[in-house]
């Protein structure tokens, strides 16, 4: 049984069709990404998922109908959406509070992941005087620490600079390696996709169809060197000609 | 984290920033006492500062009993408008609606000319402390709504999004996110208000009251004494700076983060 199931979901705001036909399943312990080009509805799933929209189709949790949305999702929008007036203790904790957890037992809980997420030393900072990088972990601090079924990450790396995004998509491999979230990502980044997941899901563009969905034979701990690098390249190559196709041909008339 | 402590480079470049300010003050007063000086014009018509200064200090003790029904009236009007500001903000925000219904209104009010409805406010409701309160509250009530209003607008939608898949009601995200999204809107509506708000009472003690700086003035210039007029302005001028000064010294208080972006900025924060 897999933990989410999506079948056939449709969306349209207005007469804008957005998600003609999302069928997926993301099974426990998997780490699953969504990829498809900008403005194809990515986010509009998680809308949906997070209860935040609703749409036509049926969604499963563990088998059973997705009705108590909160429930089960911990979810990190795109850019790390910290409050700047919270230091960073604080914004990691806010999952918690929102439950009904009380403020100091809620800092108890979150102190001691500051290391792993690579923080120590920062919780008294605001936001605004932390890095890129250090403000994505921190988000996803806050995200990990809801205790919540399954993570929702939108594009979370999409802000920052190309070094530190290969930084973070190293680190956040390394740490699902060790907790084995049950994750569902959203990029149009193929490279990350690849180098993330287990399976991924390739989106048309609007309105949204999976047009594949591709399994990611490639060993853990993923190295970015050596014949595992190639398969890789290979494969990214494979996707990256799948959406390409996928564009309407009048972009080509620019080249 | 250095953040109190006395810094002699800070106080440096405060001084190198004042400069510019200070001295085009400190020239046109004395191109102004030169010219009252020198240019036989009368000092019924037009006293030179140092007059202007000499007279406040012998009339000290009739200007400060005059400022206190001032500074009573801004305060209290400014409080009033204030709380009011701030209760009918959260309902436009929870109620859309009464945005639409309201706000026409509160534009309208905003039109008035305090010159004619001064006049009228004192005639409805004497010469105490009322009507001075309802004039500094007109003036200044309509920019605090729409600087908190705003404020509340302005919070980061995914802000917003993140709080309801947490599973947060309208309230929680209120308290947690619109409140302090709002905080910089409100400081930039509070420095403009306080000084709407002396002018405010000013004006109203002008229409008629029993003391206050706007009564004095108006007795000063019928006594053909504008060096007592200026004196009372300076007082009023001196008046509006403290308030301005004290909401900036609040807003530091209440966001201690916006300094620390500032350091941030300043490179002196951490690289990773």
């Amino acid at each position: 049984m897999s933990r989410l199931e999506l079948r056939h979901m449709r969306k349209a705001f207005g007469g804008l069709e957005v998600l003609a036909d999302i069928s997926l399943r993301v099974d426990a312990g998997e780490f699953v990404s969504i990829l498809g080009p900008s403005g194809a509805g990515k986010s509009t799933l998680f809308q949906l998922l997070t209860g935040a929209e609703h749409g036509e189709g049926e969604m499963f949790f563990d088998g059973a109908p997705l009705d108590d949305h909160g429930r089960h999702f911990a979810f990190m929008p795109q850019r790390d959406a910290l409050m700047p007036w919270r230091r960073i203790l604080d914004n990691t904790t806010l999952g918690l509070e929102v439950q009904g957890v009380r403020r100091k037992a809620a800092r108890t809980r979150v102190a001691p992941l500051f290391a792993e997420f690579g923080l120590t030393g920062f919780e008294r900072h605001f936001p605004a005087q932390l890095s890129g990088g250090m403000r994505q972990r921190a988000a996803l601090l806050r995200t990990v620490v809801q205790e919540r079924d399954m993570l929702l990450l939108d594009e979370p790396f999409g802000a920052l600079d190309a070094l530190t995004r290969a930084a973070m998509q190293r680190w956040l491999e390394q740490m699902w390696r060790h907790h084995r979230w049950t994750a569902l990502l959203i990029t149009h980044d193929v490279r990350e996709a690849v180098f993330l997941s287990d399976r991924i899901y390739v989106l048309s563009a609007r309105p949204a169809r999976v047009v594949r969905e591709i399994k990611v034979p490639l060993p853990r701990p993923r190295h970015p060197s050596g014949a595992e690098a190639r398969q890789a390249s290979l494969l990214e190559a494979e996707i990256l000609d799948i959406l390409l196709n996928l564009q309407p041909s009048k972009g080509h008339d620019h080249d | 984290m250095v953040s109190s402590s006395f810094n002699p480079r800070q106080l440096a470049g405060f001084f190198a920033q004042a400069a510019p300010a200070v001295i085009s003050i400190g020239l046109a007063l004395v191109a102004w006492e030169l010219y009252a000086n020198y240019s036989g014009i009368k000092p019924t018509v037009l006293p030179a500062p140092s007059r202007v200064l000499e007279q406040a200090l012998v009339n000290r003790d009739a200007l400060l009993d005059n400022a206190i029904p001032t500074i009573r009236a801004t305060l209290i009007g400014f409080a009033c408008s204030l709380s009011a500001a701030f209760a009918l903000s959260m309902l436009v925000d929870f109620f859309q609606p009464l945005r639409r219904a309201l706000f026409p209104v509160f534009i309208v009010s905003q039109t008035l000319p305090l010159v004619a409805i001064a006049p009228l406010v004192v005639l409805w409701f004497g010469f105490g402390l009322t009507p001075k309160i309802m004039l500094v509250a007109l003036v200044t009530f309509f920019p605090m709504l729409v600087a908190l209003v705003q404020g509340y607008e302005a919070t980061e939608v995914e802000i917003g999004q993140m709080l309801r898949a947490m599973g947060a009601g309208r309230w929680r995200v209120f308290i947690l996110a619109r409140l302090p999204s709002a905080l910089p809107y409100f400081f930039a509506g509070l420095r403009i208000s306080i000084t709407y708000a002396v002018v405010g009472a000013i004006f109203a003690e002008y229409a008629g009251a029993a003391k206050g700086l706007g009564i004095y003035m108006l007795n000063a210039k019928n006594n053909f004494r504008p060096d007592l007029v200026l004196a009372a302005v300076g007082v009023s001028a001196a008046l509006t700076l403290v308030l301005f000064g004290l909401t900036v010294l609040l807003q530091r208080l209440a966001m201690p983060w916006e300094r620390a972006a500032g350091r941030q900025a300043a490179g002196k924060g951490p690289q990773a």
